[in-house]
């Protein structure tokens, strides 16, 4: 990469992550060598001969005077077989690899490769190309069995086009050996290797962009069945401290029907990362049956990390979804959390002495976030099909208030929004995903699904769960005023319905081994359950049973503890309770008409 | 490189000095002032270019003379000297004797700042902590390696409190104690003695490590207070082997110091005048606690965050509440009502508690225990609220329950003596007695199996 230019300079000034540096003719977004330590960092700005850059790593120690080096790329990530499975930082160092070389503390100027050159994967080609061949971006040229469920297709990188003039035979070979030639239309070759590199900054290209058709199914109740979420969607969890956020993201990593699961951990808790890392190895895919690991990947920027590595790890993070989303597979990204990626960007303007416009983030807080979550989204590749990228980001507003910039410009860009509330879940009512302010532009879409696939009674029974939720909004109200005794028996068995649904359907405990993920058919069986009691029992009242009657049933109990009771298969004990209950009503219907003809 | 001496110091103000023409300051370096009458105060260095140099001065910048100054770069980081005869001594923010007694002398050096604890050689906290305390063993247990705030206001009983877990704090059936470490920033003198008397009384002395920065001491050495502090944790857990438990009181002053040194440097204020950057740093602190991977020793972590005005959303408990895992909120109603320890349990959460309890390390009903005092105690409230607008009598015969759950739920399971120190058994038992007052039927949380064992109501 050496080029005509001079690439040496030396640093002027030190302040925290940001260096001044003086190197003329360096490009901005270019990588840097800083100091004696290496220091890797980016270019943010030029002025001049002197250039901004914001270090990835501490710069304590650092002199004034001390060399700086270009390095002739932008910050870029490394793409091949070997990703899945590992632990990455916010540059995508290899974070087990770096506790090997320097213990449990990370030393600072380490540069570590995020592929192992070493080992050996077996590829093979693709049968259907031939030397000679003219081959494109996105190409399939074979396949690594990277992990026991995911099948690694090696791509031809983008911007590369022209004819095949050698492809290697089946074979193992380490990600740096050539696995053949491509001849440009200029007539230079090109060696295909089993990775390449690509900018993280930059979106990776597709053939087009297709609208999502089929939900990703998450396996928790209140998402799936509420608040819909489409593969290639973008969706963000906003709560303050302690609503949840944290579970809800690994619930999805954990259950959700996608094929890769990406999760970045940005300025959030090691303790977590590391829950991830204990529990994935052992925990089994419910769609595959494999270890959830073998499709997982993970960035870890904890929050005591570098700022400036924060706010890279998203791109990394969204680089490689990218990746994965090109072999055709349904990929899904967590970022937890946003906010801390966003105050990332404030933390490095502040330093550079750029105008605040709200709360001290920059004017281009807004245009930034938009450019994340729009590089989600379904797509035709250009050679495996389609793939999707699926961008759940988590929000921590400050205080809990979602007025405030990063929720709110969130808000604008997203399609879902599971608003978690601080009163659900002091109640310890999980996953405290708020029904009143959540939403979900996907209800439509997903009603297509589940019409098809499990009942076609889907979206009019969501309906009027969300009524009656409604309703009981209001009633609640007026009870907190006037307390239940001013209710007609109706309006109170509305308040019974509202509770069967909180209980038996959007409550689900993450710990519970059981509930812990229920199937698409067991949830609608859930809350088909909850609504035909309802429903039955109101006709009931109608013909003037009391309340109190129907409250006392001993069923109910067992309706609000089914979901634990029983799994996904055994959905027609579900029904089989429905039916019981069904017949007690019945039974109390002929005992009031009985009694009426007595009186 | 030698060292270097300079008499340019150009500017003061609020803790800062700039210094000009001083090629070659490593940035983060410590630094040496006299101030031309024979005193010296010490420094380090935040912003460093060939033309200028900014220092923070730990002793603050008050009655010094510009042209009188020497500033001498002592051409290393700030660091603290460490050995086992730390144990019983105390310091101030820069790790120098509070005591009267010779400074600690050893080879071993290490600077303060610290680096990041590589997420992939962390292990995940999950050893039961017995703090003898019902609200917080039985709702918000604790584990080795957590970091665990105390949320309080002006006038509650929080250091009482944190002297209490600090005496009873021991693992399940084990009486393998802690060391502790004990970092006060900008408190009263009157707190400072009470924690110290605290420890001499219980006979824990030998086994802290005091930081001491009383209310009226520089507030800019408060800064690196709780470094100083941590590295002596980390000192005592991963090269001592020891379990040690850190309590830091209060991050509330520290974080006010930090405003004030941001304010003098001109960073832009994000919320209520405190720089973008309170996160990261309190991160920093926060996440030097924990457990690593084949090391005997862990850090765990209660530091004492005082909320102004009462104020849950106010940046300081704000950001730590996202940092830390999990947080016991303390109520001035509670308190008022003479109920100790006055912690509101509906705010306060244990992140961790899920892998440190049930089966194998409390007792297999624990986590639907919980989940369930937790259900009915909200219910409780809400029916209290209910009973406050409209009158107990007009109240039901099921809410009339829950009323009384509320208060004794309050009396007999938040509250307890100081000096009583509950097992977790006697706390889960004390739980079933309490919500064996409602009917079998309505307890949903708890399994069917657990009802059978535990239930003592009558039907």
């Amino acid at each position: 990469m050496m080029s005509e230019r001079n690439n040496l300079g030396f640093i002027r000034e030190i302040n925290g992550p940001i260096v001044t540096i003086d190197l003329p003719g360096i490009r901005s977004g270019e990588q840097v060598k800083i100091g004696e330590l290496g220091l890797v960092g980016e270019v943010i700005s030029l002025n001049g001969r002197e250039a901004t850059v914001q270090t990835y790593e501490s710069t304590d120690g650092v002199r004034p005077g001390e060399p700086a080096e270009g390095l002739g790329w932008p910050l870029s990530v490394e793409l091949g077989p070997g990703l899945l499975g590992g632990i990455f930082d916010g540059i995508q160092r290899p974070l087990e690899k770096i506790a090997l070389q320097s213990g449990d503390y990370i030393r600072r100027g380490l540069s570590l490769p995020g592929l192992d050159r070493e080992r050996e994967w077996e590829f093979e080609p693709n049968p259907e190309l031939a030397p000679g061949h003219q081959i494109g971006p996105g190409t399939v040229l074979g396949t690594v069995q990277e992990t026991e469920t995911v099948l690694h297709k090696i791509l031809v990188p983008p911007g590369l086009e022209g004819e095949l003039t050698e492809l290697a035979p089946n074979g193992d070979y380490a990600i740096e050996a050539t696995i053949g030639h491509l001849r440009d239309k200029q007539g230079h070759s090109h060696r295909l290797k089993l990775y390449h590199r690509w900018p993280v900054r930059k979106p990776r290209p597709y053939l087009k962009r297709d609208d999502g058709i089929s939900p990703l199914i998450t396996g928790q109740r209140v998402i799936d069945s509420f608040f819909p979420q489409l593969k290639g969607g973008k969706g963000a969890v906003p709560g303050p401290f302690g609503a949840g956020k944290t579970v809800v993201q690994q619930q999805i990593a954990r259950w959700s029907n996608a094929e890769i699961v990406i999760y970045v951990g940005c300025g959030e808790r090691g303790n977590e990362l590391v829950d991830v890392l204990e529990t994935f190895p052992q925990l089994e895919d419910p769609y595959t049956g494999r270890k959830l690991m073998e499709k997982t990947l993970l960035v870890a920027n904890t929050s005591n990390m570098p700022v400036v590595a924060r706010e890279a790890s998203i791109y990394v993070g969204l680089t490689m979804a990218e990746y994965y989303r090109d072999m055709g597979y349904d990929v899904v990204m967590l970022a937890d959390s946003t906010s801390r990626w966003a105050e990332a960007l404030r933390e490095v303007s502040g330093r550079l002495g750029q105008m605040p416009v709200e709360e001290g983030y920059p004017a281009y807080l807004s245009s930034r976030l938009a450019a994340v979550y729009e590089r989600a989204g379904r797509v035709e590749t250009y050679d495996a099909g389609p793939g999707s990228v699926t961008l759940i980001g988590a929000v921590s507003p400050p205080g809990g208030d979602f007025s405030e910039p990063v929720t709110s410009h969130t808000k604008d860009i997203i399609e879902t929004f599971w608003a978690l509330s601080k009163e659900l879940a002091d109640a310890r009512h999980y996953p405290s995903i708020d029904w009143v302010t959540s939403f979900s532009a996907h209800v439509h879409a997903a009603a297509e699904w589940w019409h098809k696939e499990v009942d076609r009674r889907w979206e009019a029974r969501r309906t009027q769960a969300l009524a009656l939720l409604a309703r009981d909004a209001e009633l609640s109200r007026i009870v907190n005023l006037v307390g239940p005794e001013a209710l007609s028996d109706a309006q109170r068995w509305q308040l019974e319905g509202a509770s069967l649904i909180k209980e038996g359907v959007l409550q689900q405990s993450a710990l519970d081994e059981v509930d812990t993920f229920c199937s698409p058919q067991k949830q609608f069986a859930l809350l088909d359950l909850a609504l035909s009691i309802y429903d039955k029992g109101m006709t009931l009242i109608e013909l003037g049973v009391p309340v109190s009657h129907l409250q006392d049933l001993p069923q109910l109990a067992k309706v609000r503890r089914c979901k634990s009771i029983y799994n996904s298969d055994q959905v027609a004990s579900i029904t089989d309770l429905g039916r019981e209950i069904e017949d007690a009503f019945e039974s109390i219907r002929l005992q009031y008409a009985k009694q009426h003809s007595d009186d | 490189m030698s060292i270097k001496e300079y008499r340019t110091a150009s500017e003061v103000r609020g803790g800062l000095i700039l210094v000009r023409e001083t090629p070659g300051v490593a940035f983060g370096d410590r630094v040496r002032i006299s101030d031309g009458r024979g005193g010296t105060r010490d420094g380090q260095v935040i912003r460093a270019s060939n033309e200028e140099v900014m220092i923070l001065v730990f002793e603050g910048t008050d009655d010094l003379d510009l042209e009188a100054v020497w500033v001498r770069f002592l051409d290393e980081p700030v660091e603290i000297a460490l050995s086992p005869e730390i144990l019983g001594r105390e310091f101030n923010g820069l790790g120098e004797p509070r005591d009267g007694r010779p400074p600690i002398l050893s080879n071993i050096r290490r600077a303060v700042g610290g680096s990041a604890i590589n997420p992939a050689a962390r292990s995940y906290p999950r050893e039961f902590i017995q703090t003898g305390i019902s609200t917080i063993d039985g709702l918000n247990s604790l584990v080795r390696g957590q970091k665990l705030p105390i949320f309080s206001g002006s006038g509650l009983p929080h250091n009482r409190l944190a002297a209490q877990i600090v005496r009873q704090a021991k693992l399940k059936d084990e009486d393998s104690s802690f060391s502790i470490v004990f970092a006060a920033m900008g408190v009263s003198y009157a707190d400072a003695k009470f924690f110290r008397d605290e420890f001499a009384s219980s006979g824990v002395l030998r086994n802290v490590v005091m930081f001491v920065n009383l209310a009226d001491d520089p507030p800019v050495e408060r800064l690196t207070l709780p470094r100083t502090a941590l590295t002596v944790a980390e000192y005592l857990a991963y090269d001592l082997d020891r379990h040690v438990l850190v309590v830091m009181t209060d991050m509330t002053y520290y974080a006010e110091a930090l405003r004030e040194v941001a304010t003098a440097k001109g960073d832009v204020p994000a919320r209520k005048g405190y720089p973008g950057y309170l996160y990261s740093d309190l991160a920093e602190i926060y996440e030097r606690c924990g457990r690593i991977h084949e090391r005997h020793g862990s850090i765990t972590m209660m530091p004492v965050v005082s909320m102004p005005s009462d104020d849950i959303t106010h940046p300081i408990p704000d950001l730590t509440g996202y940092i830390t895992e999990g947080q016991i909120v303390l109520s001035r109603e509670l308190h008022n009502q003479g109920i100790y320890p006055p912690v509101h349990i509906s705010p306060s959460l244990s992140r961790l508690m899920k892998d440190g309890i049930g089966k194998d390390d409390t007792r297999e009903d624990h986590p639907k225990v919980a989940a369930q005092l937790y259900a009915l105690y909200a219910r409780a409230l809400e029916t209290r609220n209910l009973a406050s607008i409209i009158g107990a009598d007009e109240l039901s015969e099921r809410d009339r329950r829950y009323l009384k759950f509320a208060d004794d739920f309050d009396r007999r399971f938040v509250g307890q003596g100081e000096a009583e120190d509950r097992s977790i058994e006697a706390t889960l038992n004390l739980a079933w007695e309490l919500m064996s007052a409602f009917p079998r039927d309505s307890l949903t949380r708890l399994s069917e199996t657990e009802l059978a064992k535990y239930y003592q109501g009558n039907d």
